[in-house]
């Protein structure tokens, strides 16, 4: 009775309706992925020591500062931090100082060599990290750059940069050539033009670019690990101290690392949603 | 005093030649219109003009002052985009302000020139509002009101109606005429919208394919179009082209019918009628009816000629079947005479 009666609207309702619980059951499945193992690693970094490495597992954290406390004071952890939050920082101007002019030039100009220079950008990322980090290190012996927060920020530039250069092109390209060509018929010199049109307009996605500069670069851990002996960064540290360290020391030490790049990110949200969009089509 | 002088400007892009050696004078608060299709290079020359072009050769003067080595800002001009190019990040009121802000006038100068203005393109209530926030109508008359708060010698304008309806095409058509003859600037105004172009210009410029073809009023290129692409690209629907054989010093054939014509020592030329230069009538052009179009005021009828189409516009009342035999006559104080090789006006 009901299959004879069922129209096609009906059906079509249905087979909507399945659709809406994919969805659904799709974003559940995809923000347990990503949280779950964060919340995990939280409860235990704010769990004491001993709760820790009790069984069964706490699934609520009991809020016991131990462990971080133990991590925070633990030899080497602050300076770590701190070399890590500096090598980030210098990544994120190189990146940026370099390759937001960069993008510019590829969005705006037709020169000799354009496609290549594309190309080789990419290239650079063909080479495996290890490949380089000896050849690296030895150079930076030679130089006096090694074991310093310039040195490795240098290396994590050559990483970052082809991203910055990418975002910022595709970035620059967005906004309409003929907003800043109205600029210069209003009296603007090319780089007036650019600190009043284009750079307000494109601001939101120079943060976005300089953010990821920052997490590539708090996040690598080979040349870090290589380049690094005095001043290693926090991930270098880690990599190298935790492996023999109780389980709660790496619980907390991975929040340190997590928690950082998580904020980074939250805070310049707004700037990553574009704050105007480009309302000029 | 701001008339404008083009000579001799050229521009290639690479192999591709997009502008040959232009020459155009435009007198000091003329309304020039740039026609053409798409690609002719009218755009082109409007940039070379605003400074946002390199020309390849040739020169520019604008009020007497040669320009084409300064930068846009340096010239004189102000520009409305065919995209409007309305800032984003700013507000209507900013966005009228900035060229004024840039030359550094007081805060009150600004706000007197910006509300003058938005007052004369009717947008004083939108003021605070972005770019974001407008039709694409309102957008147009920011970027008119932006051009014209500059105060500037000259205003170009490139295709600036062509992203709007048709029916705000037609309001602010009248509008933009008004306020730039008030204003008092030189116009050049870039459209590939033939009607546009006759309702707006002091004088037409017709472009093809990287020349200026003729350049006069409105009334005299529809009318004495100097080479047959003038008369094929304006009129809506083009002119009628028949070819013609000599039969004598000043006598020509066209399609059975004799006709005095130039003196010419070609045996071919082509003759030229508009559509609704012809009287239906007992003699003249043998012409089958094949689709007949009533459009109100009169009624476009496509006939055959000798083998070709031919439009003719008769009166409305004119009662013709399809596949009738007509005789139309041109109106002998119409018809137009075109060199085949050359394509000029004989």
């Amino acid at each position: 009775m009901s299959a004879v009666t069922q129209t096609p609207a009906a059906a079509s309702a249905d087979a909507r309706k399945a659709g809406d619980w994919l969805l659904v059951a799709t974003v559940i499945l995809l923000g347990i992925w990503v949280l779950l193992p964060i919340y995990l690693l939280i409860v235990n970094a704010l769990s004491s020591p001993e709760q820790v490495t009790a069984f069964p597992k706490r699934f609520f954290p009991s809020f016991d500062t131990g462990s971080l406390s133990f991590f925070i004071n633990f030899a080497g952890v602050a300076r770590a931090l701190w070399n890590s939050v500096l090598v980030a920082t210098l990544t994120m101007i190189l990146s940026i100082g370099f390759g937001a002019p960069a993008g510019y030039a590829l969005s705006r100009f037709d020169f000799p060599g354009k496609g290549t220079f594309r190309f080789l950008v990419l290239m650079t990322r063909a080479f495996p990290l290890p490949l380089l980090a000896l050849p690296l290190a030895v150079m930076f012996i030679r130089t006096g750059l090694d074991d310093t927060a310039i040195g490795l920020a240098l290396v994590h530039t050559t990483l970052a940069l082809p991203f910055a250069v990418l975002i910022t092109f595709s970035l620059f390209s967005g906004i309409p050539v003929e907003l800043e060509e109205a600029a210069w018929t209003l009296g603007c010199t090319r780089l007036q033009a650019f600190r009043k049109v284009i750079l307000p307009l494109a601001l939101p996605g120079i943060a976005a670019s300089a953010v990821f500069a920052f997490t590539i670069s708090w996040n690598e851990v080979f040349a870090a690990a290589v380049l690094t002996i005095e001043n290693r960064t926090l991930t270098a540290f880690l990599l190298q101290s935790l492996g023999e360290s109780p389980l709660y020391l790496k619980f907390a030490g991975g929040t340190a690392l997590v928690v950082p790049a998580l904020i980074f990110i939250f805070a310049v949200r707004k700037y990553l949603f574009a704050m105007w969009g480009i309302a000029n089509r | 005093m701001a008339e404008i002088a083009i000579k001799g400007v050229a521009k290639r892009f690479g192999g591709f030649t997009a502008l040959h050696q232009v020459d155009l004078a435009i007198a000091d608060q003329e309304f020039m219109v740039l026609l053409g299709a798409s690609g002719c290079g009218k755009t082109t020359l409007l940039r070379i003009v605003a400074g946002l072009e390199t020309p390849s050769q040739g020169e520019v003067w604008i009020g007497g002052r040669r320009v084409d080595h300064l930068p846009p800002r340096e010239r004189g001009i102000a520009m409305v985009f065919q995209n409007y190019a309305v800032f984003p990040h700013l507000t209507v009121f900013e966005n009228i302000a900035f060229g004024l802000r840039m030359k550094k006038l007081p805060q009150a100068d600004v706000e007197r020139r910006v509300n003058r203005t938005a007052e004369l393109m009717h947008i004083e209530q939108l003021l605070k509002r972005y770019s974001g926030q407008l039709s694409g109508g309102q957008r147009q008359r920011v970027a008119v009101a932006r051009a014209l708060a500059m105060e500037p010698d000259v205003i170009l304008m490139d295709e600036p109606l062509s992203n709007l309806d048709a029916l705000l095409r037609l309001e602010m058509r009248a509008e933009l005429k008004g306020v730039l003859a008030a204003s008092k600037t030189t116009t050049i105004y870039v459209t590939h919208d033939q009607v546009e172009a006759m309702s707006l210009a002091d004088r037409i410029a017709v472009m093809h394919q990287g020349r200026i073809v003729q350049a006069a009023s409105p009334v005299e290129v529809y009318r004495n179009p100097a080479a047959r692409f003038v008369g094929s690209f304006i009129g809506n629907p083009p002119m009628n082209f028949i070819p013609a054989t000599k039969t004598g010093n000043g006598s020509w054939s066209v399609a059975g019918l004799t006709l005095p014509g130039p003196k010419s020592d070609k045996q071919r030329i082509e003759f030229a009628i508009r559509p609704e230069d012809v009287d239906a009538g007992s003699e003249g052009l043998h012409a089958t009816v094949r689709v007949i179009e009533p459009l109100g005021p009169h009624t476009l009828v496509t006939c055959d000629v000798e083998g070709g189409l031919f439009r003719a516009i008769l009166e409305s009342n004119a009662s013709v079947k399809v596949g009738e035999q007509l005789r139309l006559a041109p109106k002998a104080d119409r018809i137009r005479w075109f060199d085949p090789e050359t394509t000029n006006a004989l």
